[in-house]
């Protein structure tokens, strides 16, 4: 495996992120030169006693001065960060229709699980030339997913999602690190991710695949937590319907109206009582410390794939 | 020995020259004092922002009797703190030890209350940790806040007593004169305290209540 | 022509100095004299300085090879955070202003002493119980969560001594509240008759810059600290996830202050270059009042700039724009300072001595700081390469390669001054050189294997980084003899060097006017100042025609 690279054209991200680099490094180099260049000059010329003559500036020739490097570098700092800003927000927004794996860090080490229920460990599989989000939530403390070859990090807490996403246009297999310390063997949660194209990525999750998918096994969950007691289509309780919920609005008791993303069903389940939907009393229980992060992720994908515009329930196991 | 001589420090020129010091000093001081509650307000206002009900549900169970009365306590001391101030540069002798006295006598209440007040908390099963009593667990987060806010406080006024009894002391037994910098120090920092209370008050006692 | 000049005939003594006010132990710790207490900090420091330096020397070695030499984890992580714990606040945010701050800004603007020198003792005294809980902390064991001290690993996870550690920066952070207020108070109220704002040495405007930040940016620090302490010691839940706790607000505050903290051990060292480089190049320094105006200008943005910290914590990306953009903007002061040091050089009478020297490696090793600070206040190739060896080597650069830099130079500049003693330029050139090369080859490797993706604070690594790692060692092997070696000749000097009149340097300043060692109310007659500083003209002596 070739896992690190000065250059890295696996994305396209990864390229802009070079381009920029390479750019400022230039930059660099001829400020330091300019300055030790005029050091070294000044040094030789006005060397005690040599004989080059030493001439004042007239006063306001020194203003000019000043104020001529000041607008410069200014002028030449903003120019960097249009650039550095315009590259970032590009990178902003993940396409609205991604490939989601779930990952959850803990001490020390990540765990992964693709949208048909395979489980990793430290290491993760995914395809290229599609846009691919990881969904991660941390165990224990806090994590940082770093994916040097794709020049992209992203810091993983605990008790909420972050996400990172990317689009390989490279197959290969590169390394997965954790960045942020973590604790004792903070320097060996490390792992890989292996970048295939589509049909490898398909070959790959057939052979691979788990008697359930994700949202199967969030489905099982659903029922034994009493979960559809409640939610279910026969209950007596008055409880939110979860069809065709994720991605779309949901109007709350306080009068915002909120998107279902990931963070929403994870606080809805978690903390119910946070965000009550309008219309609805604040009955349920909170579930946390009861389902674990694993099953949260299950439970989660399940939801998802309730919703049938979502892309992901192709790959789940739904009928 | 002579007061002008006693008073007078060694690098400065004049003594009004150093009671200007002094005052700008503990100025700087305060401001270090505000940016170091800053931290806790900010905690504070993040976490009521994040979960307005359980703040809600756990700052009714505050006891706003005692917070009242200690709120009274403490605007009487600063007052006395004041008159006590304003005496010794007027030169008032017995005045000024009385208004200390007072002071000190009433920080002491304030003690004293906030140590019933702690301790039927206790009873209450106030303190964040497993046998807590409310529900949801964030409502642990404002009792933390409470605990350590008012803890941080207190800490501050048994210091200020600690400070004006030993003035008060010194003063009574003629050994620095009335004329000190210190009353006027020392009075400044006692409002300071005073008005991080008044901060506190809302905060902690009369959140939840309308 | 290289030789110091060196007068034979010492100016007639016309007191003692401070130095021969008392000579038993209780004279030292009771004093109130701010050149002692100056001299108390410097030894404190000083040995924090070499207890950090075996630490990382420990962790430099065990890096030779991809899988360790001798360390367990365990004791890998804990000296790791020593280091960064003990460095940054037992050496270098007290190490210019407690030393060189407290010996000259008094005498720089001609008072007598501080404006309130028990405070000063007192602040030295909460120096030494810091530096007592941090002692016990790494005899007890040592702590591992970084010197960052993140929640929840240092609330809920960590199982080194982190209440001892916290409590140790908490009171030493004190410690430097008391020392700014102090240094404010006295730049305010204590300037001698003629001493306006605008005839200030730029030494002068550093520390009092330094110390607004001080005293605004430490209580925040004390405060998160303290929180910390309280949620594990009493399990109390203030940034506990499980309660709902905000693990970011920990950073928030913790950045409030450590980002600022930079400018602490950074704007003391623009400072001490502006002197040197005004005194080696006998020139007045090229645009005093931009200078003062750059160095508030970072005093104040640089509270402002935080959140570069974060930019892959979780916090929202339009935040992280802002951010970067006041991050380009703190930049802009600090190349303006570089330009006119440089600018200060035109025309003058160049001496290379060994504080020129110091201040020059300074100038190249700050610029490579400074612009590679531009890369990390870029977004994009901040999310790549923070916490890799690039943002090691970056802050190294300013923090070592700039701040440590420019204590030498000041060591080397004032120390005729504060001990009366000439030390043999030789060797003082030859350890500022060493250095200079040492330094960059410890740390310029560090660059290459960050941007390849080497995270930091790694025991175990990749092999393709070996190469870079065993470079980067040896250049620690350099570094650590050009430290130990002003060890030697500086104390040699001290018994064995030749005596120094009042201004062996032709310096202008008041400092300069007094003998060296100074008395102990450090001018013979209170000092009238009629002009402003750096009378370097055309008619002031070039240093070699005097000898």
């Amino acid at each position: 495996m070739n896992p690190f690279m000065f250059v890295s054209d696996v994305s396209r991200q990864a390229v802009d992120v070079d381009r920029l680099f390479y750019l400022l490094t230039g930059i660099s180099i001829l400020v330091v030169g300019l300055v030790a260049g005029l050091v070294i000059f000044f040094g030789i010329r006005y060397r005690q006693g040599s004989s080059a003559p030493r001439r004042t500036l007239p006063r306001i020739f020194k203003n000019e001065i000043e104020i001529g490097w000041v607008s410069a570098t200014a002028f030449l700092f903003f120019f960097i960060f249009w650039w550095a800003a315009a590259t970032q927000l590009q990178a902003l927004n993940a396409p609205p229709k991604t490939l989601d794996i779930h990952v959850v860090a803990k001490q020390w080490m990540w765990h992964a699980q693709q949208p048909n229920g395979i489980r990793e460990i430290n290491e993760i599989h995914a395809p290229i030339n599609t846009p691919v989000r990881l969904v991660m939530t941390s165990q224990d403390v806090i994590h940082s997913m770093f994916l040097p070859a794709l020049r992209i990090k992203q810091d993983v807490l605990p008790g909420r999602y972050t996400y990172l996403w990317f689009t390989a246009q490279k197959a290969g297999t590169y390394h997965l690190l954790c960045a942020e310390f973590c604790g004792t063997e903070h320097s060996r949660m490390t792992g890989r991710i292996v970048l295939m194209t589509q049909p490898d990525y398909a070959r790959w999750t057939e052979t691979g695949a788990p008697t359930q998918g994700l949202a199967a096994q969030g489905e099982k969950l659903f029922r034994s937590l009493g979960c559809s007691g409640c939610h279910g289509p026969n209950a007596s309780v008055h409880a939110p319907d979860l069809n065709r919920l994720y991605g779309h609005p949901v109007h709350l008791s306080d009068g915002r109206v909120v998107t279902a993303d990931e963070a929403y069903l994870r606080d809805s389940i978690l903390q119910p009582r946070h965000d009550i939907v309008a219309g609805f009393n604040p009955l349920m229980p909170s579930f946390r410390g009861v389902v674990s992060e694993e099953d949260l992720v299950s439970l989660i994908a399940y939801l998802k794939s309730l919703s049938t515009k979502n892309v992901l329930n192709q790959q789940g196991e739904r009928q | 020995m002579s007061d002008a001589h006693s008073l007078l420090h060694e690098p400065w020129p004049s003594l009004e020259r150093q009671r200007e010091g002094a005052t700008f000093g503990l100025w700087l001081f305060l401001a270090t004092e505000i940016l170091f509650f800053s931290g806790l307000f900010l905690g504070y206002t993040l976490y009521r922002n994040i979960y307005p009900d359980a703040f809600k549900i756990a700052a009714r169970e505050t006891e706003v009797v005692f917070g009242t009365v200690n709120t009274a306590i403490l605007m009487t001391s600063s007052l006395t703190m004041a008159v006590a101030s304003r005496s010794a540069t007027r030169g008032f002798r017995k005045m000024t030890l009385l208004c200390l006295a007072l002071t000190i006598t009433l920080g002491c209440a304030f003690l004293l209350c906030k140590g019933i007040e702690y301790h039927d908390d206790i009873d209450n099963r106030l303190v964040p940790g497993p046998d807590f009593k409310l529900q949801p667990p964030e409502t642990q987060i404002f009792w933390a806040f409470y605990w350590v806010m008012t803890g941080i406080h207190a800490i501050h006024v048994t210091v200020g007593i600690g400070i004006v009894t030993t003035v008060t002391m010194l003063i009574a037994r003629r050994r620095i004169p009335l004329a000190t910098t210190a009353v006027e120090a020392m009075a400044l920092y006692w409002h300071f305290v005073d008005i991080i209370w008044i901060f506190l008050l809302p905060l902690l006692y009369l959140m939840g209540r309308s | 022509m290289t030789d110091i000049t060196i007068d034979r005939f010492p100016d007639t003594k016309t007191g003692e100095s401070y130095l021969d006010e008392g000579h038993s132990l209780a004279s030292w710790l009771t004093t109130t004299d701010h050149k002692r207490i100056a001299i108390l900090y410097a030894l404190s420091i000083t040995a924090f300085f070499f207890i950090g330096g075996a630490a990382i020397g420990l962790v430099r070695l065990e890096l030779l090879e991809p899988n360790g030499l001798f360390l367990t984890d365990e004791e890998y992580n804990r000296l790791f955070t020593m280091h960064g714990i003990i460095m940054v606040w037992f050496f270098l945010v007290p190490s210019i202003p407690t030393t060189f701050g407290n010996f000259l800004l008094p005498m720089m603007i001609g008072a007598k002493d501080v404006a309130f020198p028990r405070l000063n003792l007192m602040s030295w005294y909460l120096f030494v119980i810091g530096a007592i809980f941090t002692i016990v902390m790494i005899v007890a064991g040592g702590v591992d969560t970084g010197w960052t001290f993140y929640t929840p690993l240092s609330t809920l996870y960590a199982n080194g001594n982190v209440i001892a550690a916290a409590v140790g920066v908490f009171v030493t952070g004190f410690s430097s509240i008391a020392t700014g207020i102090n240094f404010i108070a006295t730049t305010h109220m204590l300037r001698a008759p003629g001493m306006t704002w605008t005839r200030l040495p730029l030494f002068v405007w550093s520390i009092y810059a330094v110390s607004v930040v001080m005293i605004l940016a430490t209580p925040v620090l004390a405060m998160s600290l303290l929180l910390v302490v309280v949620e594990r010691w009493f399990g109390v839940p203030i940034f506990n996830p499980n309660n709902g706790g905000d693990p970011l607000l920990f950073q928030h505050l913790f950045w409030f202050y450590s980002h600022p903290a930079v400018y602490i051990m950074i704007l003391p060292a623009m400072g001490v270059i502006s002197e040197v480089f005004a005194c080696f190049a006998r020139r007045k320094v090229f645009g005093y009042t931009a200078m003062i105006y750059s160095l508030m200008g970072i005093a104040v943005v640089g509270f402002m700039v935080w959140g570069h910290h974060m930019f892959v914590a979780g916090q929202s990306p339009y935040a992280n724009l802002v951010f970067s953009f006041l991050s380009f903007v703190v930049a802009v002061p600090s190349a303006i300072k570089v330009f006119n040091w440089v600018a200060t050089l035109y025309g003058g009478q160049i001496v290379f001595k060994a504080p020129m020297l110091y201040a020059m490696g300074f100038l190249g090793l700050f610029t490579v700081g400074g612009l590679t600070g531009l890369f990390l206040a870029s977004v994009p190739i901040d999310i790549h390469v923070t916490d890799t060896y690039f943002v090691i080597a970056h802050f190294h650069f300013i923090m070592v390669g700039g701040s440590v830099s420019a204590f030498f130079a000041a060591l080397h500049f004032w120390w005729p001054k504060i001990t009366g003693r000439l030390y043999p330029d030789y060797w003082a050139r030859f350890g500022a050189i060493t250095m200079f090369l040492g330094f960059n080859a410890t740390f310029l490797p560090q660059f290459v294997m960050g941007y390849e993706g080497m995270p930091r604070r790694y025991h175990v690594y990749p092999e393709q980084f070996q190469v870079y790692h065993v470079i980067s060692t040896a250049g620690t092997v350099l570094l650590a003899v050009a430290y130990i070696l002003p060890l030697l000749y500086l104390g040699w000097s001290l018994f064995y060097g030749n005596r120094s009149n009042r201004n062996p340097w032709h310096a202008a300043g008041l400092e300069w006017e007094t003998t060296s060692p100074p008395p102990k109310d450090n001018f013979e007659r209170p000092p009238v100042v009629t002009g402003g500083p750096y009378a370097y003209g055309e008619d002031s002596e070039p240093q070699a025609h005097t000898a």
